[in-house]
């Protein structure tokens, strides 16, 4: 089998078509270190090839030099410094929480995993597959089985595979985040040049010097977010989908169209709900290509064409190889049958769980549909809405798919809270910023508290565990909406200006109506 | 009319059986709705038939006598006078036996078996209709149900091996139920829950709550009892109701099933008000197919009905340790069953040859050996089809009289319990102790456990461990659950080293489950089902095994291959474990709150959404805006 270096040509129909023909593997996690170093790349796929070609069944698609990459090392050195460091540091602290005593508690809380993420899960699957019982046929199991097939291999690494998926969401996350700064002062640049701002806007104007440790901030407010190391130290395979999405995130803000529509898909892939990004996807790829949002026009919709070709072909030869792994569709109802109809009511930190022990039996099915449109609807008027933002609106989707997912864990929200340093220049018209952070790091607290309680002292019950959950989800909720409001505002000052005035010249205070 | 004109034929078949019949002795005569209709459409077969039947019932009588003369061999110690009728035997037989054996502990234990057998072929296309001894309900059962073997018991109070040795059968507490269909079944799980539904009726138990939730298909424990080596598990279900209360109301249709009902023979002593004041009560039917000669020729259908009964005579006795069968049971016996064949009590006096432990009024001089459970037995004997066994008074009312109190029971071989470890509601860990009490040999043995869904097993946390090491099974079976509709089982195939304890432990996680998936008292907790333990064990004494051989019913339940070791089936406890709960008494507010939540996030984002952010003005004072009304209806410009 021979490695296939294909410079990435913007004809994708054409580079599909091509790759159609190709025996390769795909190894997911090599992207980052590609994006790293681009001497690796050559030398490193061929090994993977190699290895893919012992261990893979099937055949799948490589990419070598999709990636365009910037243009000096030197520069690259300069910057990752501090990143280096807060890597060092991160992995220090993941590997130290492993060794302790600390890590099996951790495992076990409910808050940390859930029935889909959960290790322990993971272990039993590959235990039933030694045994020679399909993981699927029982209901413990329910990770896609590109996982069972990653773990087959290093399950005795898996510790350092985490630890490694951490690193490379953030990695990803930096580098996305610094494109997109780039891209935000270069656009503010031009309107300033344009004279588009008021005058009395100045205040509101980003500098270059506030914006510089901005991707660094959001790599640390992953690698150091408490939620993200315990998650890590459950071995939560809720990293993996977070290094996925934060794949797609950067090879979305790089502008990679092909990329973007398979780490979509490969995030889609392992839970449902990633779908909702195809929307601020494609919004931001037609911006950074020029093409207008407009239904009547012809390139649009060629554009989209283009992208759900790309996005549902790599799905459907995900999910082939899915079966062939398995030689079954029994994966099917127990990975996407189990997270759309919730049939695990074990405690976490969502809306589902207590909501579906005590529902009516026959009204199950239709609060089932209600909870899980929820889910989705958002997407269509935070489309239209934000259109011209669709960064911002791809944070709204995280949070809104964390907050209202059947089976959240504190791994998701980590996700999304990773953001909210790109969008430090909005705390000025954020309105319950004490109050939020307070309620969540309260509710932080009074998990395992009311937890134990409940569980080993039995002098609480369910519903005290309940209602942490709500006012937790709550918290969010205010938190999501607060910034949704400080983005739109902002946006209606730079239009309007930032100092309002009435009718009567006195001074005006902005509402909504 | 149609009944007048069947009548002649009717009386000239009833006339020409009868005649027959009279030669055979027998009691009784009905004929059945479908002979009418064969005796109408050709009486002349119909009488040929009748003739063929009684031809063949003596050939079997024949046979019987050869069997009996192996019996009074084995019982050779006393000259047994034996003076049976020559009857030709009709070809369904009924036996009813009742063992006593005193335990080391100062109970008594008590097993009763009824057995039934009959040859006839339930399968063929002809419906058998024609029910003298067989229980019509039961028969119908096997017909309507192509069922292969049957074997249902209902279980209060838990079986103390270490204290009361092996049991002549075994059985877990509650209820269980394990099926063999025959392979001409299409859909087994319609009819195994068409048949629950029917043995619910029958035994007025709560079998209805066998469902697929608590219904496994054991790959090697539950192999087949008589003859047919059919192995395909599928025609195998296997449930059991861990919480099922036997009561009177399940003893009652029990005891119907028996042909003398409870009106004479052993089954009078079958009082409830005694029956259930015991430490132990078990009541077992069990229906098999089995070798009726030792070629395996003819085949009949056995129908073997047991109650095992543990009274615990020593501490309630008044602190006396006597006991009597009217102590026991409030009765004593006073005729056998005319219907059986044979009626014999035992008395296991194995540990007291010379009179030393305890006193046996009335004396028998009758002794019997037997093999069971590896261990050769003596039992005096008690035959109440002889008159002269109620003695001159009419009655029989056997007493022991404890003489001392000591005395070393043999420790069972092979002995297991089980519990559950840990704490809290979250998680938790079923450990099973298998201990092999053998001095020198290790034995190989296959546990079943059959655990429900809401404890999620996690099969990669199984131990085996024997003495401090790791004692990897040779066979696994393993089928995870499925949330709502299998449980999980596990079968396994243990080697237990000579002497040892043999540990096995799994990890379980506890399900949160719907509100209405619990019991009206759910912090009473979830029980779950015994582990099953069957095993070959090394006997010390050679096997019989001829299974056609006459011998005690109580010794030939289970079919023994070899000489050298003989089957073991030993149950566990149940386990009770609990569950976390959800507040039953606000479903209302959690769907509430819960809405409130999701509409505060829907409500929040549609503000957003929908609205613009405008410059607030004044609103105008009440006055003005009034006037602006009255002016826009006058058409004027407003203020």
């Amino acid at each position: 089998m021979e490695l296939l270096k294909i410079a990435f040509c913007r004809n994708l129909f054409k580079f599909l078509c091509f790759c159609r023909g190709l025996h390769s593997g795909v190894v997911v996690s090599t992207f980052a270190l590609q994006l790293e170093n681009p001497w690796f790349t050559s030398r490193l796929s061929r090994d993977l090839s190699a290895w893919s070609l012992h261990v893979l069944p099937v055949h799948a698609w490589v990419f070598s030099r999709v990636l365009r990459l910037p243009p000096t090392v030197q520069k690259y050195a300069e910057m990752a410094a501090p990143l280096t460091l807060l890597l060092v540091l991160a992995v220090t602290i993941r590997a130290a929480l492993f060794r302790s005593s600390l890590a099996e508690l951790i495992a076990e809380r409910v808050e940390v995993v859930s029935p889909i993420t959960a290790w322990k899960r993971v272990v039993e699957g590959l235990a039933l597959l030694d045994l020679g019982v399909s993981p699927y046929s029982g209901d413990v199991f329910h990770e896609t089985p590109l996982i069972i097939y990653l773990f087959h291999f290093v399950v005795d690494y898996a510790e350092i595979t985490f630890m490694l998926a951490d690193v490379i969401t953030a990695v990803a996350l930096y580098m996305a985040v610094k494109d997109y700064n780039k891209q935000v002062f270069r656009k503010q640049k031009f309107a300033l040049e344009a004279d588009r701002y008021p005058l009395d806007c100045l205040e509101l104007i980003r500098s270059p010097k506030e914006m510089y440790y901005i991707p660094l901030k959001v790599a640390m407010f992953y690698l150091l977010n408490p939620f993200t190391i315990l998650s890590c130290v459950a071995k939560s395979t809720c990293g993996l989908n977070n290094a996925v999405v934060a794949l797609f995130i950067f090879s979305t803000i790089k502008g990679n169209t092909l990329l973007s529509a398979i780490f979509l898909c490969l995030a889609t892939y392992q839970s449902i709900y990633p779908l909702t990004l195809c929307a601020p996807a494609m919004l931001y790829l037609m911006q950074r290509q020029y093409i207008p949002v407009n239904f009547r026009r012809a390139s649009f919709w060629w554009f989209i064409a283009q992208y759900l070709f790309m996005y549902l072909g790599s799905l459907f030869v995900l999910i082939c190889l899915s079966f062939f792994l398995l030689g079954s569709w029994d994966y099917m109802p127990s990975v996407y049958g189990f997270i759309l109809s919730v049939p695990d009511l074990t405690p976490n930190i969502g809306l589902f769980w207590y909501f579906f022990a005590e529902m009516f039996e026959h009204f199950r099915l239709f609060f089932l549909c209600v909870f899980q449109i929820n889910v989705f609807f958002y997407t269509i008027p935070l489309s239209v809405k934000l259109k011209e933002h669709p960064v911002f609106l791809i944070f709204m989707q995280l949070a809104v798919i964390s907050i209202f997912k059947s089976y959240p864990t504190v791994g998701d929200i980590a996700l999304y809270m990773a953001f909210l340093p790109v969008w430090s220049h909005l705390y000025r018209f954020l309105r319950n910023t004490f109050l939020v952070s307070c309620v969540l790091l309260a509710c932080s607290t009074l998990f395992p508290v009311l937890w134990h309680l409940w569980i080993y002292a039995g002098s609480a019950n369910s519903n005290f565990y309940y209602a942490i959950t709500l006012l937790f989800n709550v918290a969010q909720i205010l938190l999501v909406s607060d910034y949704f409001y400080a983005f739109l505002r902002r946006e209606h000052h730079l239009t309007y200006g930032l100092y309002l005035k009435r009718k009567d010249g006195s001074e005006a205070t902005l509402v909504l109506k | 009319m149609a009944a007048h004109r069947c009548c002649f034929p009717v009386w000239l078949f009833i006339l020409c059986s009868f005649s027959l019949f009279i030669i055979a002795g027998s009691q009784e005569t009905t004929v059945a709705p479908e002979q009418h209709a064969s005796v109408l459409d050709n009486p002349q077969t119909a009488a040929e038939t009748a003739e063929q039947t009684a031809g063949e019932s003596g050939g079997v009588e024949e046979r019987r006598w050869e069997g009996t003369e192996v019996r009074d061999a084995a019982a050779q110690k006393q000259a047994e006078p034996a003076v049976l009728q020559p009857t030709p035997q009709p070809k369904d037989d009924f036996q009813e036996e009742l063992v006593v054996r005193p335990l080391h502990s100062g109970d008594i234990y008590a097993s009763f078996q009824f057995r039934t057998l009959w040859e006839t072929d339930f399968m063929r296309g002809n419906k058998v209709s024609h029910y003298r001894l067989f229980p019509k309900s039961l028969g119908q059962v096997i017909s309507k149900f192509s069922v292969r073997e049957l074997h249902i018991s209902f279980t209060q109070g838990y079986w103390r091996t270490m204290q009361w040795g092996q049991p002549y059968l075994p059985s877990p507490p509650g209820a269980e139920l394990w099926v063999w269909f025959q392979d001409s079944v299409t859909d087994v799980d319609a009819t195994w829950k068409e048949l629950t539904n029917v043995l619910s009726g029958i035994f007025c138990a709560s079998l209805n709550f066998i469902d697929s939730t608590n219904t496994v298909q054991p790959s090697a424990s539950f192999k087949p009892l008589g003859i047919g080596n059919v192995t395909d598990h599928r025609f195998l279900r296997y449930a059991t109701l861990p919480r099922e209360i036997v009561c009177t109301e399940n003893l009652t249709p029990w005891k119907k099933l028996l042909p003398c009902g409870s009106k004479a023979g052993l089954a009078v002593l079958l009082k409830s008000e005694k029956l259930f004041h015991s430490s132990f009560h078990s009541q077992a039917v069990h229906i098999r197919p089995v070798c009726q000669d030792w070629q395996c020729k003819t085949t009949s259908w056995e129908l073997r009905q047991t109650l095992n009964v543990v009274f615990d005579l020593h501490n309630s006795g008044q602190g006396k340790r006597e006991w009597s069968l009217f102590k026991m049971f409030s009765r004593t016996l006073t005729e056998a069953c005319p219907l059986a064949s044979s009626s014999k009590i035992y008395i296991d006096i194995t540990d007291n040859p010379e009179g030393e432990q305890f006193e046996l009024s009335p004396a028998t001089s009758l002794l019997s050996q037997a093999m069971v459970l590896g261990d050769r037995r003596t039992f005096s004997v008690y035959d109440l089809t002889q008159q002269d066994t109620f003695g001159s008074v009419r009655s029989l009312n056997l007493l022991i009289r404890w003489k001392s109190t000591e005395g070393d029971m043999l420790r069972p071989l092979l002995h297991a319990e089980r519990y559950v470890a840990g704490y809290g509601l979250q998680t938790g860990e079923i450990h099973t102790l298998m201990y092999n009490h053998h001095p020198y040999r290790s034995f190989p043995v296959l546990l079943l456990d059959s655990v429900p869904w809401y404890l999620r097993l996690y099969i990669h946390t199984l131990t085996v461990t024997s003495k401090g090491k790791d004692n990897k099974p040779s066979y696994i079976h393993y089928q995870p659950s499925k949330d709502r509709v299998r449980p999980h089982l596990l079968e396994m195939l243990v080697q237990l080293p000579p002497n040892s304890v043999t540990e096995v432990t799994v990890q379980f996680e506890r399900a949160l489950l719907k509100w209405t998936e619990y019991t009206p008292d759910p912090n009473h907790g979830f029980y779950v089902g015994s582990s099953v333990i069957s095993s070959l064990v090394p006997s010390t004494v050679a096997m019989d095994t001829n299974s056609t051989r006459e011998r005690p019913l109580f010794s030939s339940f289970f079919p023994c291959k070899e000489e050298s070791s003989y089957f073991v089936r030993v149950y566990t406890e149940p386990l009770l474990v609990n569950l976390p709960t959800p507040d039953f008494s606000m479903p209302y507010n959690v769907i509430c709150l819960t809405c409130t939540v999701v509409a505060v996030g829907y409500g929040s984002l549609y503000n957003l959404l929908t609205r613009s952010f405008q410059i607030e003005e004044p609103s105008p004072g009440l006055a003005k805006r009034i006037a602006n009304v009255i002016r826009k209806m006058r058409g004027v410009p407003p203020l």
